[in-house]
């Protein structure tokens, strides 16, 4: 069957990952990995046969059947460089950086809107893993405000997370209220050092603005959600099922990642990488079925 | 030989927070702060108890945003320095510039005590913004000796001004205290700080042996006004240091009247070592949780001194108050 081409940008602990995610998939081909060194997520791409190149974007742009590239390494690359010469050579970004030149993608929310896009960005892991319930819950009974508490292992916090803790409050605030639907939205991010560590757990707080529609409604709504996630995101859970008091909704949520290649208390990586990847495959199956293949 | 001085930092307004349910008025502020200033207190801490931006359904909202508080706090201080706690991953560096403009004049950034590097971007904006910055390193009985050294000298590294020690859950006894502040005295070419809860009915002994053991500075509130059994009671520091021979600067009658009048009047529980209190210390749990798992015991019809060990037990770390639920559910639903 016929596939889109991809590259992966970034070789590291995301960009390995993502490879064998793009393995499983039924619309992409992993036909690139670009880096800047000769590293050892170069060399394990390489293993398996997958063609690579050194040169980073410059080796992308070079090739001529590759039609997604998905941007694994900082905001800085993905806004100088990775994001303008991709756009030019007709390459749909998918943007992992915090950069966001394009809009805010959370594929079970707004991915039918974005199909077009040039380049979009896949928020941050507790964006993924906690924006579809706020729009779940929004989406019946309105959200004046919703506030979620990420908690991540240490172990999987890289140095970006770490020197950059505010970047990830901020964009996840705003993709809180822009995808989540909320009036207002704040992100709190923890990261825990516990031996064995701790599987990613998010807990979603939303003030309704009508709490009248009932507790049953916004249950279901949050019920079909999950079922909808769990579609790209197989160790997506409800921790602590929905609860009403009043006005506010209360949600605990863990993502057990898949173990491609991150260990699976890992669900933070894991969840933005499948989000990202379910991103390229709608607009692959696009892209095939409008014989732009 | 002159007595040894010491920094006293005055954090009723920001750790007393917790223990009034984050409902400081800007009437109240404004007296304790500048109370504490006429007492020659230099630095004092205001902010919602989980630091800036702490106001929220996780960790409680503020009466009054703490912005406001800030600006009528800073309109009665005149020769000490309004001060406020930040914990990056609450907090933002956005949060810290609009504090200035509410005229702090310093922040400590705080951090669980493995996880320095992630205070890194707020130390350096602070220093660049002219603050004083500070070092602070939480839960510091979840570290061996060696490991705090190293988390303190990022801070260091970063610019902190100095580092502070943090007994979040109240759980240090006097000698690794001793063995905490010994250690970072030896390794860091800045001052080291001390911070306590008496959740064992340690912080006056801590906060005395932090101090013999090189501290400079040391936290203290009034009444002791603070999360868990609270803090060391200020004013009682200040009269065990005079009896030491340890210079503060402070008015000791002066810090007494100030929490007879203006503090035991606003307090909605006796600071004691009540069950709870204790089982933080025991079982090694952030302080500032206590009153949400009396909440959580409360609707889960559960003993509070179960969900803390099982917290305990779960290395759960500051800023994770939504994860009592979690475990009230799961003891629940056993």
């Amino acid at each position: 069957m016929e596939k889109i081409k991809v590259a992966v940008i970034g070789p590291g602990n995301i960009g390995s990952d993502l490879m064998y995610k793009i393995f499983r998939s039924k619309n992409l081909e992993m036909a690139m990995m670009a880096g800047i060194v000769e590293s050892e997520g170069i060399r394990r791409a390489m293993s398996k046969g997958i063609k690579t190149t050194i040169e980073g974007v410059d080796g992308v742009v070079r090739e001529d059947d590759i039609r997604i590239a998905f941007d694994a390494t900082s905001a800085a690359a993905h806004l100088k460089f990775n994001g303008p010469k991709l756009r030019e050579k007709g390459i749909v970004s998918i943007d992992l950086t915090p950069a966001a030149i394009g809009p805010y993608c959370v594929p079970v929310v707004n991915l039918d809107q974005l199909k077009e896009e040039p380049d979009i960005n896949m928020v941050t892991c507790g964006g993924q893993a906690t924006i579809p319930i706020v729009y779940a819950i929004s989406r019946v009974a309105g959200a004046a405000y919703a506030e979620i508490v990420a908690c991540i292992s240490s172990k999987s916090a890289g140095p970006g997370t770490r020197a950059n803790m505010d970047e990830f409050t901020e964009t996840t605030s705003k993709a809180l209220e822009v995808v989540g639907g909320a009036d207002k939205g704040k992100a709190i991010i923890i990261l825990n050092p516990a031996e064995p560590p701790l599987m990613m757990t998010n807990t979603i707080n939303v003030r309704v603005k009508d709490p009248g529609v009932g507790f049953e409604k916004i249950r279901d709504s949050i019920n079909s959600m999950v079922e909808e996630l769990k579609t790209y995101v197989p160790g997506y859970q409800l921790r602590v099922p929905p609860t009403m008091d009043g006005d506010r909704v209360t949600v605990i949520v863990q993502i057990e990642g898949q173990a491609d290649f991150l260990p699976a208390y890992s669900g933070n990586l894991d969840i933005i990488n499948s989000a990202a990847v379910a991103a390229a495959e709608k607009i692959a199956e696009q892209m095939l079925k409008e014989g732009r293949g | 030989m002159a007595a040894r001085k010491i920094t006293f930092v005055d954090t009723t307004l920001r750790d007393g927070s917790h223990a009034v349910r984050h409902s400081f008025t800007e009437a109240q502020v404004a007296e304790i702060a500048g109370g504490l200033d006429k007492c020659g207190v230099e630095l004092i801490e205001l902010s919602h108890g989980d630091g800036l931006g702490g106001g929220s359904f996780t960790y409680g909202f503020s009466k009054v945003n703490e912005f406001k508080l800030m600006e009528a706090a800073s309109s009665q201080i005149k020769n000490g320095k309004l001060t406020v706690l930040l914990l990056p991953g609450i907090g933002t560096i956005a949060d810290l510039k609009e504090a200035q403009k509410c005229g702090a004049k310093a922040v400590r950034v705080a951090t669980h005590v493995t996880e320095a590097d992630v205070s890194a971007e707020h130390i350096y904006a602070a220093k660049d913004m002219g603050m004083m910055a500070v070092g602070f390193l939480m839960m510091a009985h979840r570290a061996p000796v060696e490991r705090i050294v190293e988390e303190a000298k990022k801070m260091e590294s970063y610019g902190a001004d100095y580092v502070n020690v943090a007994d979040s859950a109240g759980y240090l006894m006097p000698l690794d205290v001793k063995a905490r502040i010994e250690a970072l005295k030896s390794e860091l070419s800045i001052p080291v700080g001390f911070h306590a809860h008496n959740n064992m009915g340690m912080a006056s002994a801590n906060s005395l042996i932090a101090v013999q053991s090189g501290a400079e500075y040391v936290d203290g509130t009034l009444r002791g006004l603070g999360a868990g059994a609270g803090n060391a009671q200020i004013e009682v520091l200040a009269g065990i240091m005079k009896r030491n021979e340890i210079e503060t600067g402070v008015d000791f009658y002066g810090l007494m009247d100030l929490a007879a009048e203006k503090v035991d009047p606003i307090m909605i529980r006796p600071q004691t070592i009540d069950n709870g209190s204790l089982m933080l210390a025991y079982a090694g749990v952030y302080s500032s949780f206590l009153l949400h798992v009396y909440d959580a015991a409360k609707k889960y019809n559960l003993d509070p001194r179960d969900i803390l060990v099982e917290l305990g037990r779960r290395e759960m770390v500051g800023g994770q108050e939504d994860m009592i639920i979690d475990v009230a559910h799961q003891l629940s639903t056993k």
